[in-house]
C-alpha cells in the first residue's frame, strides 16, 4: 500500500479510462471513468473510481469533491467546466486542461515542466454528456 | 375538461394544434389555452393576448451560515442533484442544480442553513379575445422547467375546456404537464424521428393512464408506419394535416390554421367532438 506524507509526496489526479499507467487521458473530468492519482516523483499511483460518472447533474462538481476529499494537489484532464472547476480552485487544487496521450507521458510532461495550469473552465457545463437534446429537453427537438 | 396537447418529438406542430383548437371552439365554449412549454412558449405568438398579471415563480434554495457551519459534509452527501459541495473550508452551493427538496436544511446536524427564495421563472396571465391565456416562462440561464410547469397548472380551469400546450419529449416537464388532463392529443409527423418518439408519448401516456388520439401532421412526407403503428395500438387518428406551403406560410406570419385557413375549424370542432366522445365513453365505462 502505497503511503503518503504531506509534503513529502505530491499527488496527482488524472482523469483515465483504464487502471494502468498506459491508460489514455481521459478527456472528461467529471464523467470519465476513474482517475489515477499518482506520485509523480516515483509513478506510484492508486486508482480511484469515479462515481461522478453516473451522476444525473452535477457529476463534476461531486467528482471534484471526491478528488479534493483526496488531499490532491494538482488535476490533469482534458476538459474541465466551470462548476468543478469552482470546486477544485476553491479546494485550492491546481487544474491542468488538454492534457492527451498516456498517464505515464502526461505525467513525465509535468515533471519536466512541459504543463501549464488553466485559470478557468475550458469548456461549458455539459460538454462532456455526448450528443442528443439539452438538459432535461427529453427527445429531438427539432431545429 | 382539460386536454393537453404533446408530440414526443419536437416542431411536429403542438402549438399549431393547440391555438387552432382553441380558437375554433372558442365561440361555443369558455376556452382556457395554458403555454406549459415554458422553455420556449409561443402559443402567445398566434393568440396574441393582452398580459394582465405576471407572477414569479421561486424555489427555495440553501444560504449557509458560515457561523454556524463546522464543514462536516453531509449537506452535500444528502443532496440528490449536487448542488452542494464542501470542500476544506468552503461550502459551495450551485442554486441552478438545486431542485428544492430542503434536504439539505433539514438535515444539517447544526441548523447552519437556511432557505431563501431563488426566482427561476414566471406565470402571466391575460385574455385573448375571449380566451383565458395563461403562459409560464423560465429565465433565461435556469434549467429547471419543472416547477414553472406546475405553477401553470395550478390556474387550470375546469369551468373551462383547458387547453395545455406542452413541451416536446417525455421527461419531467412533459410529465408535470399532461398530468391530470382527461385526453392527450399527440402530434407527430410520418418520419421514423416522429415514430420513435411517438411511441415514447404513447407509452408515457398509456402509463399514466391517460386516453389518447393523434393528430398527423405534414402528412406527405415519410411513409405509412406512422398510421401502421397507430392501427396496431388502436390510436385514433383524429385529424391528419397535410404538408402545405400555404400552412407554413401563415404558420411564418403568426396566424392561426383555423383563422387563416377558417374551414379548417370545422375540422377541429369535429377533433374535440371525437375527444368527447372518447372520453364520454371512457366514462362510462368505468
Amino acid at each position: 500500500m502505497l503511503i503518503m506524507f504531506k509534503g513529502a509526496n505530491m499527488k496527482i489526479a488524472i482523469s483515465a479510462s483504464s487502471p494502468s499507467l498506459d491508460s489514455e487521458v481521459n478527456p472528461r473530468f467529471g464523467r470519465c471513468d476513474m482517475f489515477i492519482i499518482a506520485d509523480p516523483k516515483s509513478m506510484d499511483f492508486e486508482v480511484v473510481d469515479n462515481a461522478g460518472e453516473l451522476a444525473g447533474g452535477g457529476a463534476g462538481i461531486s467528482t471534484a469533491q471526491m478528488i479534493a476529499q483526496k488531499n490532491v494537489e494538482v488535476v490533469i484532464t482534458g476538459n474541465c467546466g466551470p462548476n468543478a472547476h469552482r470546486v477544485l480552485s476553491s479546494a485550492g487544487i491546481e487544474i491542468i486542461t488538454g492534457a492527451e496521450g498516456t498517464v505515464r507521458q502526461v505525467i513525465e510532461d509535468y515533471n519536466n515542466g512541459k504543463l501549464s495550469s488553466s485559470s478557468g473552465p475550458n469548456v461549458s457545463d455539459h460538454f462532456g454528456m455526448g450528443g442528443g437534446g439539452g438538459h432535461c429537453r427529453g427527445k429531438g427537438k427539432a431545429n | 375538461m382539460i386536454i393537453s396537447v404533446a408530440s414526443g418529438k419536437g416542431g411536429t406542430g403542438k402549438t399549431m394544434v393547440s391555438t387552432s383548437l382553441a380558437a375554433s371552439i372558442k365561440n361555443n365554449y369558455n376556452v382556457q389555452l395554458l403555454d406549459a412549454d415554458v422553455e420556449e412558449p409561443n402559443s402567445h405568438i398566434f393568440l396574441k393576448p393582452v398580459f394582465e398579471t405576471s407572477h414569479a415563480v421561486s424555489i427555495n434554495v440553501p444560504v449557509v451560515n458560515e457561523d454556524r457551519c463546522n464543514h462536516c459534509g453531509k449537506c452535500a452527501e444528502v443532496c440528490a442533484f449536487n448542488a452542494i459541495a464542501v470542500v476544506k473550508d468552503f461550502v459551495l452551493t450551485f442554486p441552478e442544480l438545486c431542485h428544492g427538496c430542503g434536504a439539505c436544511s433539514y438535515l444539517c446536524p447544526r441548523r447552519a442553513i437556511n432557505e431563501a427564495p431563488n426566482q427561476i421563472g414566471t406565470v402571466e396571465t391575460g385574455k385573448a379575445g375571449s380566451i383565458s391565456f395563461v403562459q409560464g416562462k423560465l429565465d433565461i440561464g435556469q434549467t429547471m422547467p419543472t416547477p414553472v410547469v406546475r405553477k401553470v397548472k395550478e390556474l387550470t380551469s375546469r369551468e373551462h375546456i383547458a387547453i395545455i400546450d406542452a413541451s416536446p419529449g417525455t421527461s419531467c416537464p412533459v410529465i408535470a404537464a399532461i398530468k391530470d388532463s382527461d385526453f392527450c392529443l399527440l402530434v407527430t409527423e410520418p418520419t421514423p424521428f416522429g415514430l420513435n418518439d411517438l411511441k415514447l408519448a404513447v407509452e408515457t401516456v398509456k402509463q399514466m393512464g391517460i386516453p389518447c388520439g393523434l393528430i398527423l401532421n405534414r402528412a406527405g412526407v415519410g411513409d405509412s408506419r406512422v398510421e401502421e403503428y397507430c392501427q396496431k395500438e388502436s390510436i385514433p387518428i383524429l385529424l391528419t394535416i397535410p404538408l402545405d406551403l400555404n400552412i407554413a406560410r401563415l404558420y411564418s406570419k403568426g396566424t392561426t390554421l383555423a383563422e387563416g385557413l377558417p374551414q379548417w375549424q370545422e375540422n377541429f370542432k369535429e377533433v374535440f367532438r371525437k375527444i368527447r366522445e372518447i372520453t364520454g365513453e371512457r366514462n362510462s365505462s368505468t
